[in-house]
């Protein structure tokens, strides 16, 4: 709760001009003797060692996809395959893994949650921070109590909720859940329309301007940040989601990629190089997110998780 | 926000475009109170419909012995609850998630520690930092599988030990004196990341005249980190206790995707589940969840009394 309020813009990325402040009092402060020689050596072995408890469990996974499977049964996990350009696994897990569907419906249920969250959440914020109605107080204190809710202690009930709305089994359960449940970007927006000054409000109704085309006009385009930062903690949560979909779209054509991924313990039980594969599909789009979008990642995670 | 601010009164005025008429509060058009109404139409329904009408209802079934389908739910009173806590089986998996929160302290510890190393001037910061972010982006069941294949046996940790020299290791995921404990090590290799990114992020919110003050004083790094740093960082580390704590309380994931709860590795959610849509008792896994929902509210409530926020509440 608190990160978000010590630091003045929660959702921008830092500027360029910031960055080189920053980086002049890294400089200041690496002056300094903080450590000595055996210090400096220790801090440098946790290090490597944090590196490696992090990556050997994924680099044994990836060699693993590459070995057919009489390299798999004969060669230690540690040692590297023959063929790094052996993708008989991917293709496996891929055809018979069900991942295409997986990857389809988890694309569906992405754009339209992340859509509708964004526009829902926009439209929340602006009724809330710029309009001063009986009522409004209420509404506050809904959503305030709302986050104390872990979402995972009411799905006996909401499972009923679901069904009476005759959405079990569908897509679109999981794509109002994902809307519906998403107070963290409704803070988001409303933190950053705080920023946006009433003046531009104003000058646009002189203009002769009605509510909804300030909010669509001028209002919405300034959220542009707000947005980015909903849109990537957002797309993430649901790309990783696995209970709701496990719960409310048993179909098997309506697995999304985490629980595809799940019924590969079935079927390929016994054959890991394909598994292997598996979760390396699943896992190289959040590599490559990851690598393009780092910075607005770590701040999108920092103002979302402290919520 | 009660006292409407100049500008209120003006935004007001506008929407009758005509802002240049005088003024004359109290004399709003029907239209003018219902537009906020119209933005908070779709947000106001789906909180009601996924967020209170599940907790009222889940509340209403924890007092009956309904099995999800049938059209009569039958009042049981307090019976639910009384089981809850008179039959062994139920309450002793809260105990499973003891591993969970020694894990998490685990989990904290280590963030710490990175964060502070970190927040000094290191060689390849930003990679080192992305690397031990890295696993908190990762799909859960990619990572249940993943170390599945870590702990099986001849997999990767056994072969790492007999590089070591240990040729006979436990069945990491097979003993069931050990298992939580290979679990709860996945949770905190999963979630390490997130707690360590955001105390680097409050870490380095500090302003540096603090450090420079310290050392003119003569300050270790010792005495820096006790005096500048932990002070500074209090509220996201006890913010992020009580995140820990009532993650472990209610941890389903890991523990679902690797074993499924068996050997002695359910938890109180995973009973939650089964118990409702296995067994078909709705009422009993409502009462569980319920008692679930209240120690979490009370951790939470804890949190709130021991560091205060100071940030404006958002009611105000």
């Amino acid at each position: 709760m608190t990160a978000l309020h010590t630091r003045p813009r929660p959702v921008a990325a830092p500027s360029r001009w910031e960055s080189a402040r920053i980086g002049a009092r890294r400089q200041i402060r690496a002056a300094s003797p903080l450590l000595g020689p055996i210090g400096a050596a220790a801090k440098y072995a946790s290090l490597f060692v944090a590196v490696a408890v992090a990556l050997i469990p994924l680099v044994t996974v990836l060699m693993a996809a590459f070995k057919t499977p009489e390299e798999f049964a004969t060669t230690s996990p540690l040692d590297a395959p023959s063929n790094w350009l052996n993708f008989d696994n991917f293709v496996t897990a891929f055809v018979k893994g069900g991942m295409l569907t997986g990857f389809v419906n988890t694309s569906i249920i992405l754009v339209v949650a992340v859509t509708g969250t964004v526009v829902i959440g926009s439209m929340t914020a602006y009724a809330l921070d710029r309009f001063d109605f009986r009522g409004r107080k209420l509404v506050l204190l809904g959503f305030l109590l709302a986050t104390l809710v872990p979402a995972v202690t009411t799905q006996v009930a909401t499972f009923q909720v679901i069904n009476a709305l005759g959405l079990f089994n569908t897509r679109g359960a999981a794509i109002v859940l994902f809307m519906g449940t998403d107070i963290v970007s409704i803070y988001i927006f409303l933190q950053f329309m705080r920023s946006i000054p009433r003046s531009l409000d104003e000058a646009a109704m002189l203009d002769g301007a009605n509510r909804f085309s300030i909010y669509a006009r001028i209002v919405f385009p300034l959220l542009k940040p707000a947005i980015a930062t909903v849109v990537i903690i957002k797309g993430l949560a649901i790309y990783n989601e696995f209970y709701i979909p496990f719960l409310y779209m048993p179909s098997r054509d309506l697995g999304v990629i985490s629980t595809s991924l799940f019924r590969f313990k079935g079927p390929f039980g016994a054959q890991w190089e394909v598994i292997a594969a598996g979760a390396m599909i699943v896992i190289i789009p959040t590599l490559i997110a990851f690598l393009v979008l780092q910075r607005h990642i770590y701040n999108g995670m920092t103002s979302g998780a402290t919520k | 926000m009660s006292v409407s601010t100049g500008a209120d009164v003006r935004m007001r005025q506008g929407t009758n475009r005509r802002g240049l008429q005088p003024r004359r509060r109290g004399a709003r058009k029907p239209r003018q109170v219902l537009t906020p109404w119209l933005f908070l139409v779709a947000p106001v329904v789906l909180l009601v419909l996924f967020t209170y009408v599940p907790v009222t209802n889940m509340v209403w079934y924890s007092f009956t012995n309904w099995d999800g389908l049938d059209p009569v739910k039958e009042p049981v009173g307090w019976t639910n609850y009384v089981e809850i806590f008179t039959r062994p089986e139920i309450f002793q998996v809260f105990f499973v998630s003891l591993y969970y929160v020694l894990g998490a302290f685990v989990q904290l510890a280590l963030a710490l520690y990175f964060a502070t190393i970190l927040s000094f001037s290191t060689w390849f910061k930003n990679f080192f930092k992305g690397i031990l972010f890295f696993p908190y982006l990762l799909n859960g069941v990619a990572i249940g599988l993943v170390f599945l294949y870590f702990f099986r046996p001849d997999g990767t940790l056994d072969a790492l030990l007999s590089l070591v020299g240990v040729n006979e290791p436990p069945q990491w995921l097979g003993n069931p004196d050990i298992v939580n404990v290979s679990l709860a090590s996945t949770s905190v290799w999963r979630y390490m990341g997130l707690n360590f990114v955001l105390f680097l992020g409050a870490i380095q919110s500090i302003p540096e005249e603090l450090y420079e003050a310290a050392e003119l004083d003569g300050a270790g790094s010792w005495d820096k980190f006790r005096s500048i740093i932990l002070p500074g960082i209090r509220q996201i580390v006890g913010l992020s206790v009580i995140l820990a704590i009532s993650g472990a309380l209610s941890v389903f994931e890991i523990p679902y995707i690797m074993t499924g709860g068996a050997n002695g590795t359910e938890t109180f959610v995973i009973k939650t589940v089964t118990t409702a849509f296995t067994f078909s008792k709705v009422g009993l896994a409502s009462a569980m969840a319920v008692v679930l929902l209240f120690i979490v509210l009370a951790f939470t409530w804890l949190q709130r009394t021991i560091f205060p926020d100071d940030k404006v509440d958002l009611t105000s």
